[in-house]
C-alpha cells in the first residue's frame, strides 16, 4: 500500500514541477497546490499505513493508526491554504497593475 | 522560573495582538510599539543574563515530558540570537515612523513587524523540528505582508517570486520532515539526535541530512541558493529592508548551524566538507554581485550572500575556534546589516535615487551619516579592532589549523571586495564635487536608530575581550551535542 502512494506523490510531485515551470502565473500557484498535496500524502504515508481504527479513545480495539502524522497534515494543510490565499491574492492584484499574468513579461518596471 | 523561555515570544505575539485593534491612531500605535519593542529586548536581555549564569532554561509546554510535548530551549546560542534580534528590531521600531509614509504605517505595519520577531524568536528558541517550520511559517507569512506592503508595480512582481521561492522550500521542509519521522520516528531534535547517533548516521539519513542543508540554504541564500535573494529584499522600504536582511536569512544559518552540529555529526567528510565548497562559492559569487551593480542598496543585499558564505565556511571546518567564529560573525552581521540598509535607506531617500552615478558630495550635507558609513564599511570588512576582524580571524584560524588553506584565500580576498564595494558607495556618493542645487532633506529621527547599532557593533569589537569567553563556551557547546540532549531529555 505504501509503495502505491509514494508513486502517487511522485506523479503529482512531476506533475507540480512541469506547472511550476510554466509561464502563466495561475498554472504556477495550481504546481503549488499540487506539490502541497503531494507532501502530504507523503506525511501520511511516511506515518504508516498499518491497519488500525480511527484514534479515537473509546473504541474497543487493540490497536490505533499513527496520531502524529495526522496532527502534522492538518497544520500543514491551513499553513500551505494561507498561502495560496496569499498567492492567489497577489496574482489578482499583480494582474490589475501589471496587466499580464505571464511571469516573462514580469519586466521592465524598473523603478531605479 | 523556566516559563521565562516562552516570553520572547508571547511578548511580541500579544503586542501585534493588540496593535491590531486601532490602525488607525498612529501616534498611540508609534508609542505603544517602542513600549512594547524595549519591554521585549529588557525581558530578553534579563533571559541571556538568566541564561549565563544558571545554564540552559528548557521549557516542557503543557507540562508533557521531553519527547512527547513541544519544547522551548533557551540555551546560551539561541537567548544570544534573540537578544541581537530585539536589538535590531528596537532600532528598526524607532527608525520606521520618521521612514514609512503614514498610509503604509495605518496598513498594519506594526503589527506584522512583532509577528515577524514572533517567528524569528519562535526559530530560534523551538526544540521541535516540525515546531520549528511552523514559525518558519509565522515569519514568512508576517514577511510576505510586509514585502508587498504599499503594492507597487515592482513590489508586486518581487515578491510573487519571493513567495513561490518559499513556499516551495516550505513544501520541501515538510518533505524533508516527513522522510525523517519515516526514519527515526520522532520529531523532537534531541531525541532526533539520540537515534541518529544510535544507529551511527546511516545513507538515508545523510540524504535527509543533506535535503534539509538544502532547504534552510534555500532560506539561507547559499550559492547556488541565492537567486531569488538580492531583488525582493532591496524593493521594500528600508526598516523593512533591514529586518530581513538581518534576520530571515540568519534563521536559515541558524537552522543549519542547529542541524548539523547537533544532529548530522556523524559523516563529517561527506557533509561538512561540501559546506566548506559552497562557503567559498557563495563568497565568490556575492561579492561579483555586489560589484557588478551601482544600485546602494543591491550592494548592501549582495553583502548578505558572502557573509553567510563566512558563517557557513566555520560549520564547514568544525573545530572550536572556527565554530566561535561563526557564532561570532553571526551577531556581528545580523547587526552590521541592519545598519548598512538603514544607511542605505536614508542615503536613498535624501538623494532620491539609489543609483550611485546619480549624486555626489553628501558629506558637505550630512557628515553623520557619512562617517557611520564609513565605520559600517570596516566593520563589516574586519579592519581590526572592529568585530568583523575577530569574527575573521576566529574562522580563517579555524580554516588554516585544519589545512583548507583554498578557503582562506579566497576568504580574504572577498573581504577585500567586499569592502571595495562598501567604500564605492562612500567615495562616489559621499566624496567628489559638492553638488550645489542639492536641496537638503530633514534626516531627524533616523540616524539615531543607526547610531545605536553601529556603536553597538563598535563596542562588539573593542569589547571583544568581554565577550569573547561566552562565545568560546557556545562553541564547546555546539561542539559536544551530549550536554544538549542531556538538558532536554534529562537522562
Amino acid at each position: 500500500m505504501e509503495t502505491l502512494i509514494i508513486v502517487l506523490a511522485g506523479v503529482l510531485v512531476s506533475a507540480a514541477t512541469y506547472l511550476l515551470l510554466s509561464r502563466s502565473v495561475i498554472r504556477v500557484i495550481l504546481g503549488t497546490a499540487i506539490l502541497s498535496h503531494a507532501a502530504h500524502l507523503l506525511i501520511i504515508s511516511m506515518g504508516g499505513l498499518k491497519t488500525g481504527a480511527v484514534p479515537i479513545l473509546g473504541k474497543e480495539v487493540s490497536s490505533f493508526t499513527d496520531a502524529l502524522p495526522q496532527a502534522l497534515i492538518l497544520t500543514s494543510i491551513v499553513i500551505s491554504f494561507a498561502v495560496t490565499a496569499i498567492m492567489l491574492v497577489l496574482a489578482i492584484r499583480a494582474y490589475q497593475k501589471l496587466g499580464t499574468d505571464n511571469l516573462l513579461k514580469l519586466r521592465g518596471f524598473n523603478d531605479d | 522560573m523556566s516559563n521565562l523561555a516562552v516570553l520572547p515570544i508571547i511578548i511580541p505575539l500579544l503586542s501585534g495582538i493588540i496593535l491590531a485593534f486601532f490602525p488607525k491612531k498612529l501616534t498611540l500605535v508609534r508609542s505603544l510599539a517602542k513600549v512594547f519593542i524595549t519591554i521585549n529586548l529588557l525581558v530578553s536581555g534579563y533571559i541571556l543574563f538568566t541564561v549565563y549564569t544558571t545554564g540552559s532554561i528548557i521549557l516542557e509546554t503543557g507540562a508533557w515530558p521531553a519527547p512527547y510535548g513541544i519544547i522551548l530551549v533557551a540555551d546560551s546560542l539561541s537567548i544570544l540570537l534573540v537578544f541581537t534580534t530585539n536589538i535590531i528590531a528596537a532600532a528598526c521600531a524607532f527608525y520606521a515612523p520618521h521612514s514609512l509614509s503614514d498610509k503604509k504605517e495605518q496598513y498594519y505595519f506594526y503589527a506584522f513587524f512583532f509577528f515577524l520577531i514572533t517567528g524569528v524568536s519562535g526559530a530560534f528558541l523551538t526544540g521541535d523540528i516540525f515546531n520549528l517550520f511552523v514559525f518558519f511559517e509565522v515569519l514568512l507569512m508576517a514577511s510576505y505582508a510586509l514585502i508587498v506592503l504599499g503594492g507597487d508595480k515592482v513590489q508586486l512582481r518581487e515578491s510573487i517570486k519571493y513567495v513561490l521561492i518559499n513556499l516551495f522550500s516550505s513544501i520541501l521542509f515538510v518533505t524533508a520532515v516527513a522522510f525523517l519521522y519515516a526514519a527515526v520516528g520522532t520529531v523532537n531534535m534531541a531525541q532526533i539526535a539520540l537515534r541518529v547517533q544510535e544507529v551511527d548516521q546511516q545513507g538515508i539519513l545523510t540524504t535527509i541530512g543533506i535535503l534539509l542543508f538544502f532547504v534552510f540554504a534555500t532560506k539561507a541564500a547559499l550559492f547556488p541558493l541565492y537567486y531569488w535573494m538580492p531583488s525582493p529584499y532591496v524593493k521594500p522600504n528600508p526598516v523593512i529592508s533591514a529586518l530581513f536582511g538581518a534576520l530571515l536569512t540568519k534563521v536559515g544559518i541558524y537552522s543549519i548551524i542547529r542541524v548539523f552540529s547537533l544532529i548530522f555529526i556523524y559523516k563529517i567528510d561527506l557533509t561538512h566538507e561540501v559546506f566548506i565548497w559552497i562557503a567559498g562559492l557563495s563568497m565568490i559569487f556575492g561579492v561579483i554581485g555586489a560589484l557588478s551593480t551601482n544600485n546602494i542598496k543591491l550592494i548592501i543585499a549582495y553583502n548578505i550572500i558572502p557573509a553567510i558564505g563566512f558563517i557557513i565556511m566555520g560549520i564547514g571546518v568544525f573545530n572550536e575556534t572556527a565554530v566561535s567564529g561563526s557564532v561570532y560573525y553571526l551577531i556581528h552581521d545580523m547587526i552590521i546589516k541592519a545598519a548598512l540598509f538603514l544607511i542605505a535607506g536614508t542615503v536613498a531617500y535624501v538623494a532620491g535615487t539609489s543609483d550611485l552615478r546619480k549624486f555626489s558630495g553628501l558629506i558637505h550635507y550630512y557628515p553623520v551619516l557619512g562617517w557611520l558609513l564609513f565605520v559600517s564599511a570596516f566593520v563589516l570588512a574586519g579592519i581590526p579592532p572592529f568585530s568583523g576582524f575577530i569574527g575573521k580571524l576566529l574562522l580563517l584560524t579555524g580554516a588554516l589549523s585544519d589545512d583548507e588553506i583554498a578557503i582562506v584565500i579566497i576568504g580574504l580576498i572577498s573581504s577585500l571586495l567586499i569592502l571595495y564595494s562598501i567604500m564605492k558607495i562612500f567615495i562616489k556618493g559621499f566624496w567628489g564635487v559638492k553638488d550645489e542645487s542639492f536641496e537638503p532633506k530633514s534626516i531627524k529621527g533616523l540616524t539615531g536608530p543607526i547610531a545605536f547599532l553601529v556603536a553597538i557593533s563598535v563596542f562588539l569589537g573593542v569589547g571583544a575581550e568581554f565577550i569573547y569567553p561566552s562565545i568560546e563556551n557556545i562553541s564547546t557547546y555546539l561542539l559536544d551535542p551530549e550536554i544538549y540532549i542531556d538538558s532536554v531529555l534529562k537522562e
